[in-house]
């Protein structure tokens, strides 16, 4: 019981964190190994910088 | 056994949403539990998504969960990305649901609970989820492409132009409209002026934190940003407590005004990452946080609606805003219907995400079902109010008089009874120095929510919920304002690209800051005669916006209905053609009524013509008379524009159906640009849970 709690309760968080973006980092090098790339990987700052300015070009937003 | 369970789980959910829906249109009496509405739109909506949504999927669209979808095919690990279901629904519903779904049935509650809330239901049922799930599948099925772009493959260049720039000017009104809401409620009102101004800092803080100092932590970021909002909710308190603080941020309406147009341009100009972004995360987990708050709220409160069902105001006589209940109330409530906003989010960034395409129903037609819950809230915010009371704040000084005796003596006569000394305590709990006239709905909603959240929390806290409910809806506001601005950018950018392609570049400084200032110019203009004007610039620019938000709607459902012709289905095209037909009705009659209306709070022409004849008799007072001519050349160019597009609609719907009669009649069209089938290899369990 306690387990399968602490099990949703992990998934929870885990879901919060891909909808805000916060494991966006951990996603990209994931994505990283299995497309395997020749070239190293940006590092967290230079990905986040990246990932920020593609998400805000265009219509992102409505009324 | 599981089917006869099934059947009678989905026979009870139809007979309490019929009863709920019965009850809500025929009840009669002093007040009506809020519940109702609550049961009414959760077993209308389930169904209309268990049955009418599943149905679409499966015969008129054949969605085919072993296709591959774009974000499968051309992954690129950008904007292209195979995403988890739930987080693509986290994304659309966050692009799609801002301000409009709680200002416009907060003006529509005018004519009673019931227009709006009916239409709230059958609109976003029948018509907006339809449209967003529709276009979002059109748009999978063609590699993510944009609305504008499918209409250009497949109706034709002529249609293409329409939603360009049909799409330009819509966001032009709409950050107008949404800039007159914000500026009505700092009115003189330091505590919520200086709370607003200091979400700008805190945007820039929180900003500052994802790039240098805690890179890509965004919930730690957020939770810093919750956490100094709601301690600036509390310092404008001590601000507006404060003889020398409050009178920083004690201003008229026009100086306001000036302020919001020069922070978008800076908005504009600065880099994403400092203001917009940051700022989009904090409104986003607001947004979300209230919402869910308001709903629990509303669930276990059980709050009694006390607007009646219907007013004498349907006879278009309403103070809020001039028009007949149709067609004005579908005008009124555009986004929380059906938006045609929409369409672009649904062929922008979530058919870039969507891994499997048997997640269009939830994505495209679920979310939009929750942003009409959204809208059904604002509804039941706005009629928990006492009538008297809810006119009194929305009805402009221009209809009730500017003294506080004349509006309530009004008001009071219109049979809704509000005297000056409720006001008066009203405004005293609220921490504000009056509510009279605090137009733009956002004020309004304010009260009601806080009146809600009051009694479940405790009457002490009321000007802290006032102001926090103010925050929270001007926070995404300035959002949709910074967003929209630069969206507007972009799309000037582009066109005028075509004749200088240096002023193309996106990243060419001069071109930047020129775009910028045509955009903020352009809405700052419709803006600023928003706040000039004594009747209060809501009763104009908030139908032109409902116009210009249908009208694009209408576009959507042109192409829609087209490609669903071409593609053989015209034994389904109903399915998106009735609702084109019924957007097609009230947008032509509501701009037919706002330029050739004989009644001057609803014609344009005929409001240019009765105050130029008043400031040629002398009629006017010394300050009217000043701003007569700028108001009389607004309303005349407001009926230009209602003429534009209401042209721009017909064009399309005629391009629409010269392609169909074409195809029906054996002639060539343009071929269908849509993807050819590959089968997914995406190991379904790890993105789609």
């Amino acid at each position: 019981m306690v387990r399968q709690i602490r099990k949703l309760l992990g998934r929870a968080w885990q879901l919060l964190r891909t909808l805000s973006g916060d494991d966006a980092y951990e996603r990209y090098l994931g994505l990283y190994v299995r497309h395997g790339h020749a070239e190293p990987p940006l590092s967290r700052e230079e990905f986040f910088r990246a990932w920020q300015e593609e998400k805000w070009n265009g219509v992102k937003r409505c009324c | 056994m599981n089917k006869t369970l099934s059947y009678l789980v989905w026979l009870s959910i139809a007979l309490i949403g019929a009863g709920a829906v019965g009850g809500i249109a025929l009840h009669r009496g002093e007040s009506i539990n809020a519940l109702w509405f609550i049961a009414a739109a959760v077993c209308v909506f389930a169904i209309a998504y268990r049955f009418y949504a599943a149905w679409i999927a499966a015969k008129v669209l054949v969605v085919d969960p072993s296709r591959a979808t774009p974000a499968e095919r051309l992954d690129n690990g950008r904007d292209y990305v195979p995403t988890n279901k739930w987080v693509v629904f986290g994304h659309h519903f966050a692009a799609i649901a801002g301000p409009g779904p709680l200002v416009g049935p907060t003006l529509a509650a005018q004519f009673g609970y019931l227009p709006g809330t009916l239409w709230i239901l059958v609109g976003a049922v029948l018509g907006g989820a339809v449209q967003d799930m529709v276009t979002l599948f059109l748009s999978t099925r063609r590699d993510g492409r944009s609305l504008g772009q499918m209409a250009r493959d497949e109706l034709g260049p002529i249609g293409g132009a329409a939603a360009l720039i049909g799409t330009f000017t819509i966001m032009v009104i709409l950050i107008a409209v949404l800039g007159l809401v914000v500026v009505n409620a700092m009115k003189h009102s330091p505590w919520a002026t200086s709370t607003v101004a200091a979400t700008i800092p805190i945007a820039m803080i929180v900003g500052l934190y994802m790039r240098h100092f805690r890179p890509g932590r965004v919930l730690e970021a957020s939770v810093l940003g919750v956490i100094l909002l709601l301690l600036s909710v509390f310092g404008g308190g001590w601000i507006d407590h404060h003889a020398s603080l409050r009178v920083i941020f004690d201003h008229e309406g026009l100086t306001l005004a000036w302020w919001v147009i020069a922070y978008g341009f800076a908005a504009a100009i600065l880099p994403v990452w400092l203001l917009l972004a940051p700022r989009d995360y904090l409104s986003t987990f607001m947004k979300l946080g209230t919402i869910s708050l308001l709903a629990l709220a509303i669930i276990f409160l059980q709050p009694e609606v006390k607007m009646p069902a219907l007013t004498q105001f349907i006879d278009g006589t309403g103070p809020i805003f001039g028009g007949t209940l149709f067609p004005f109330v579908f005008i009124t409530i555009a986004c929380g219907a059906i938006s045609g906003f929409h369409a672009l989010i649904a062929s922008g960034t979530s058919p870039k995400l969507l891994a499997n395409e048997g997640d269009i129903r939830m994505i495209g037609y679920g979310a939009m079902l929750l942003e009409s819950f959204v809208a059904i809230m604002a509804m039941i915010a706005a009629t928990v109010l006492e009538p008297g009371i809810f006119f009194a704040i929305n009805s402009p000084a221009g209809v009730v008089g500017k003294e506080a005796a004349d509006a309530v003596a009004t008001i009071s006569a219109w049979g809704f009874p509000v005297t000056v000394e409720q006001m008066e305590i009203l405004a005293r709990d609220m921490g504000e120095s009056t509510l009279f006239a605090r137009t733009g709905g956002a004020p309004s909603l304010a009260v009601g929510m806080a009146s809600i959240f009051g009694s479940a929390f405790g009457q002490s806290m009321l000007a802290l919920w006032y102001h926090f409910a103010i925050m929270f809806e001007a926070i995404f506001i300035l959002t949709t304002l910074d967003a929209g601005t630069r969206v507007g950018r972009f799309m000037l950018q582009d066109m005028l690209g075509n004749f200088w392609p240096k002023l193309g570049q996106t990243s060419w400084y001069p071109s930047v800051l020129l775009t910028s200032a045509i955009v903020v110019a352009g809405w700052g203009y419709f803006l600023y005669i928003g706040v000039i004007d004594p009747n209060g610039g809501v009763n104009i620019l908030w139908p032109l916006f409902g116009i210009s938000n249908q009208m694009l709607a209408a576009i959507a459902l042109s192409v829609a209905t087209g490609i669903l012709i071409k593609s053989g289905r015209l034994r389904h095209a109903w399915v998106t053609a009735v609702p084109l037909a019924w957007l097609v009705l009230i947008t032509t009659t509501a701009a037919w009524e706002k330029i050739t209306s004989p009644d001057v709070r609803v014609g344009f022409i005929a409001a240019a013509n009765d105050m130029a004849d008043k400031l040629a008799a002398g009629l006017l007072s010394p300050e009217k008379a000043a701003v007569a001519p700028q108001l009389i050349f607004n309303q005349q160019l407001d009926a230009w524009l209602t003429l534009f597009f209401v042209a721009v609609l017909w064009i399309v719907i005629l391009d629409m159906l010269r392609v169909s009669y074409r195809y029906l009649a054996g002639k060539p069209v343009l071929p269908s640009t849509e993807a050819l089938h590959t089968t997914t290899q995406l190991d379904q369990a790890w993105v789609r849970d």
